[in-house]
């Protein structure tokens, strides 16, 4: 394969790639991979993605950067598969046994064979490259479904009631298949490209970094997952600082009664006891289509960190605002189903089913206005974009008046703030608006923000 | 300890442990660079039984520290045994008072725990720490020095180290976040759920009776639970305890019935069990 040497110098520049992608690696590690690599050798591709994976890693949501940045430096191949392609129908038609027998290496190879016959766009050398789109959209597998299911029916490899089953389990083959060639076109790229290049941009970032407005349902759905784990994290700092702000300052009225006993020399310094207070918390979020994962997952996060505060409630709007703590707190076991049963059972459009925030916080303040006092943290979840209605800042000025705080937690990139129908700087005159595009940027805003 | 990957894989084989590529990979990575090893995944992968296996295969005594919220150093280092230490004194009263001090604080008198245990002795060990994550952070501050150094300090005897490093094994189910600190000096493995093909081949292990066509579909039936958006989806052991269940009832297909009355075993919620049966065109279950 290469000489040691440039294993070494590929083992640095995977490490890079990585590290350009959020994941931490020290030195020591890398020599530990480096290591690993000497005592597994380069002959299985397998054991030294499983090798250095245990290396460089530190947990498994890494994993999904690590695979297609591995695949880009330690590749299965070099450059065009010995046997061109016959033809279209000719891969379907071995796809399909493939698909049959689920057999993977078969499909590893056809994933080559697609990219290669199919993949290929352009022709002068700087503006080709190899597309994977492009591939599958010729090659069509999900088509192969209804095929492959009589193939397998045919050959009585399921019978019965595991019959029910079948048809997902094509449809899971199929999706691996895909995945496949995409990695087979993106290492087309890179060799063309520079890996460098490519591993910085198309390989998909870690769940905490994904943009909410552009998550995809199974980002979401990990999202979700991730929900606990950082709520936990949340709430164990958040009771740290409680206690290190309940040590307190020194009580001088008592201190100085205390110091008579000792000719008014304060022996002994008095603290002051605060009084225990949780704080309330109210969250405004703005459900509407485009944003709803965002408040989604907001809402989940607020929720799983419910003993933390005395008080929690959740309001939900698109044009009309409803409360639906209610319905957070039944959704614990549900979290996928949660922004259905909102719009289900919660009154949040009127006339129209795009969000207008002038009339939602108007409302807010008019009909739930004793949900905010002085003890009170508001949250309003949202990107701002009033479809060019009136963006009722007194209503905004009202709330803001009678709250603590009034934080205003925004998942458009800041560039964008203002652009089209966004109010967001108007708001952001009255109260503090911050970006928040991605989980890591949130849990460090909830932990910033979030009364102690 | 191993000499190939391969090496590992069949040997861990033989005590009816089938170790996945990446399962085998790390043991052998921790095995040859002598590090720690800390395995996620979800309960019921196998995780402590790989801690299990290694120490069969290697013929080494397994040390095994339970993390529990509140476990602290004299649990989980030493303890003085203050009883014994009551009682020498007691025992000799015309000695001077020199004499009795060094003689309480020697090794006569300290209560080895799992993790000086693992430490001190020439003979082979694996040391298993389970469910770190479910111990306070100051334990992992505690683990650090004997993992990165494989040393332990005791004040009144002085700084003893390992004569012979044990196979480390830290377990967790990721219910915690575990410091950076922790994981830099592990090597990491993530446990999933096998493959399809490994998860056959552990029932057909692990339940001889099983006849080959219904482990197939056993193992069907599980994926797919597994696809769905379950609170708690099953695991291995599951899938394992389902077999059994079936064997039992003398159960040779999968039907309705069958898997009405037995969901149960695989599924350990109600809403989990209402889901699976919607997704999978059960009637209603009246009998659960």
């Amino acid at each position: 394969m290469t000489t040691p040497a440039g294993v070494a110098e590929r083992l640095t520049s995977l490490v890079g790639a990585l590290r350009a992608h959020g994941v931490r690696i020290g030195t020591g590690e890398t020599v530990d991979a480096a290591q690993a690599v000497e005592a597994l050798g380069l002959a299985d591709r397998e054991l030294l993605r499983e090798g250095l994976a245990a290396t460089l890693l530190h947990g498994n949501g890494q994993r999904q950067v690590f695979d297609p940045v591995f695949d880009l430096y330690f590749p299965r191949g070099v450059g065009a598969p010995e046997q061109k392609t016959a033809g279209r129908d000719d891969l379907r038609e071995r796809l399909a046994a493939a698909l049959t027998a689920d057999d993977q290496v078969m499909m590893g190879r056809l994933a080559v064979e697609a990219v290669d016959g199919f993949g290929g766009y352009g022709s002068s050398p700087e503006s080709d490259g190899w597309s994977s789109y492009q591939a599958l959209e010729r090659l069509r597998p999900q088509t192969l479904l209804a095929r492959v299911r009589d193939n397998i029916r045919a050959q009585g490899g399921s019978s019965g009631f595991a019959d029910r089953l079948l048809e997902d389990e094509i449809r899971r083959r199929i999706e691996a298949f895909r995945a496949l060639v995409a990695a087979e076109a993106r290492r087309r790229v890179a060799e063309r490209r520079g890996r460098d290049e490519i591993a910085r941009r198309a390989v998909t970032p870690t769940a905490d970094r994904v943009d909410f407005l552009f998550a995809g349902k199974a980002q979401l759905a990990e999202l979700r997952r991730a929900v606990q784990p950082l709520a936990r994290k949340l709430a164990t700092r958040l009771a740290a600082r409680r206690r290190r702000a309940s040590r307190g300052s020194i009580d001088l009225r008592r201190t100085l009664r205390g110091s008579l006993s000792t000719g008014g020399v304060p022996m002994k310094p008095v603290l002051r006891r605060r009084r225990p207070v949780r704080p309330e918390l109210v969250l405004l979020c703005d459900v509407s289509g485009s944003v709803s994962g965002f408040s989604d997952f907001t809402m989940l996060l607020v929720q799983a960190l419910h003993d933390q505060f005395s008080k929690v409630r959740v309001f939900a709007f698109v044009n009309r605002i409803d409360e639906v703590t209610g319905l957070l707190e039944r959704g614990t076991a549900d979290p996928e189903g949660l922004n259905a049963r909102i719009e289900a059972e919660a009154r949040l459009t009127a006339w129209h089913g795009s969000s207008d925030y002038g009339m939602a916080l108007g409302e807010f303040a008019e009909r739930y206005g004793d949900a905010v006092g002085p003890r009170t943290t508001v949250f309003v979840l949202g990107d701002a974009r009033t479809n060019r209605s009136d963006p009722n800042l007194p209503a905004v000025r009202q709330i803001a008046g009678q709250a603590r705080r009034v934080y205003w937690l925004n998942p458009e990139q800041r560039s964008r703030w203002g652009t089209g129908d966004s109010a967001a700087p108007a708001y952001a005159e009255l109260v503090e608006m911050h970006e928040c595009r991605t989980a890591r940027q949130l849990s460090a805003l909830v932990a910033r923000l979030l009364p102690v | 300890m191993f000499t190939s990957v391969d090496d590992v894989s069949a040997r861990l084989a033989e005590t009816g442990y089938l170790a996945s590529p990446a399962v085998a990979t790390t043991v052998f990575l921790a095995d040859r660079l002598g590090k720690p090893l800390l395995v996620e995944g979800p309960a019921g992968v196998g995780k402590t039984e790989l801690a299990k296996a290694v120490a069969e295969v290697a013929g080494a005594r397994l040390v095994r520290l339970q993390c529990y919220e509140g476990v602290d150093e004299s649990r989980a280092l030493y303890e003085w045994n203050h009883a014994k230490q009551l009682l020498r004194i007691s025992a000799g009263r015309d000695e001077t008072w020199d004499e009795a001090r060094t003689d309480i604080f020697s090794e006569e008198f300290l209560l080895t725990r799992p993790l000086l245990t693992a430490i001190r002795g020439d003979d082979a060990k694996v040391l298993l720490i389970d469910e770190t994550d479910k111990a306070d952070v100051e334990v992992e501050g505690l683990l650090l020095e004997v993992l990165s150094d494989f040393q332990v300090t005791v004040p009144e005897l002085g700084t003893i180290s390992a004569t012979r490093r044990p196979f480390v094994v830290l377990t967790s189910n990721a219910s915690r976040e575990l410091s950076e600190a922790l994981r830099r000096r592990c090597l990491f493995l993530h446990i999933g759920f096998p493959e399809e093909e490994m998860e056959r081949r552990i029932v057909r292990l692990k339940v001889p009776g099983l006849d080959e066509a219904l482990a197939r579909s056993v193992v069907r039936v599980v994926g797919a639970l597994r696809a769905m958006d379950l609170r708690k989806v099953p695991s291995v052991a599951e899938t394992i305890d389902w077999a059994r269940t079936l064997l039992a009832l003398g159960a040779d297909t999968l039907d309705e019935t069958v898997m009405q009355a037995t969901l149960g075993v695989l599924l350990k919620h109600q809403d989990d069990v209402l889901k699976a049966s919607a997704k999978l065109d059960l009637d209603t279950l009246d009998a659960l």
